[in-house]
């Protein structure tokens, strides 16, 4: 999984049928001093995710199919939580 | 998934079974704000419904061979549906 920072959302009325009554979100991949690394990923969002919140990204698509119940999901990046805080250790 | 635009449309003479009745698309990724990045590569078109100048999402890999009906065919790249607007969040939202 990786973290992400949802910074936008994308609009799609002609798509996969899996896609349907989900929101697609843009997502920041995030550093581990949580600054945007430059990558993004499109995920399907499942949890509810907003605007400018870290979120949690499953960036696997078995795991992504078994979230959405669907063996045929053509579908990779999903989000499964909004992250509260990281704390990473002092080296 | 990852933003790309569609650049032209692959015609083949020949190609296996499998994806004989196959849309091929020849794609371009975008970054988030829609600049060319990285290399163009065919997609098959799951939504039958992209064109040239089209702004697409794509998956790779085993996703894309699910996106087909029916599913499973050999492909890597695939579209999943068409964009009609990103809308990204102004930068000054604490982002």
């Amino acid at each position: 999984m990786i973290l992400g920072r949802v910074s936008g959302s994308v609009v799609s009325t002609i798509h996969h049928r899996i896609v349907d009554g989900h929101k697609l979100l843009v997502a920041e991949r995030l550093d581990q001093a949580g600054r945007p690394t430059g990558g993004y990923v499109i995920a399907l969002d499942a949890i509810g995710a907003g605007k400018g919140e870290t979120v949690l990204i499953l960036d696997e698509g078995n795991g992504a199919r078994q979230i959405l119940d669907d063996a045929s999901a053509p579908v990779r990046s999903i989000v499964v939580g909004i992250v509260d805080a990281v704390e990473v250790e002092p080296n | 998934m990852l933003l790309g635009r569609v650049i032209g449309t692959v015609v083949p003479a020949m190609v296996v079974d499998e994806i004989s009745a196959t849309p091929l698309l020849w794609v371009q990724p975008l970054d988030r704000d829609g600049r060319p990045e990285g290399k163009p590569l065919v997609c098959a078109d799951g939504t039958r419904m992209a064109g040239p100048g089209q702004m697409i999402y794509w998956v790779a890999s085993r996703e894309a061979a699910l996106t087909l009906d029916p599913w499973f065919v050999p492909i890597d790249d695939a579209i999943v549906g068409l964009v009609d607007d990103v809308r990204l969040y102004p930068p000054e939202d604490g982002l």
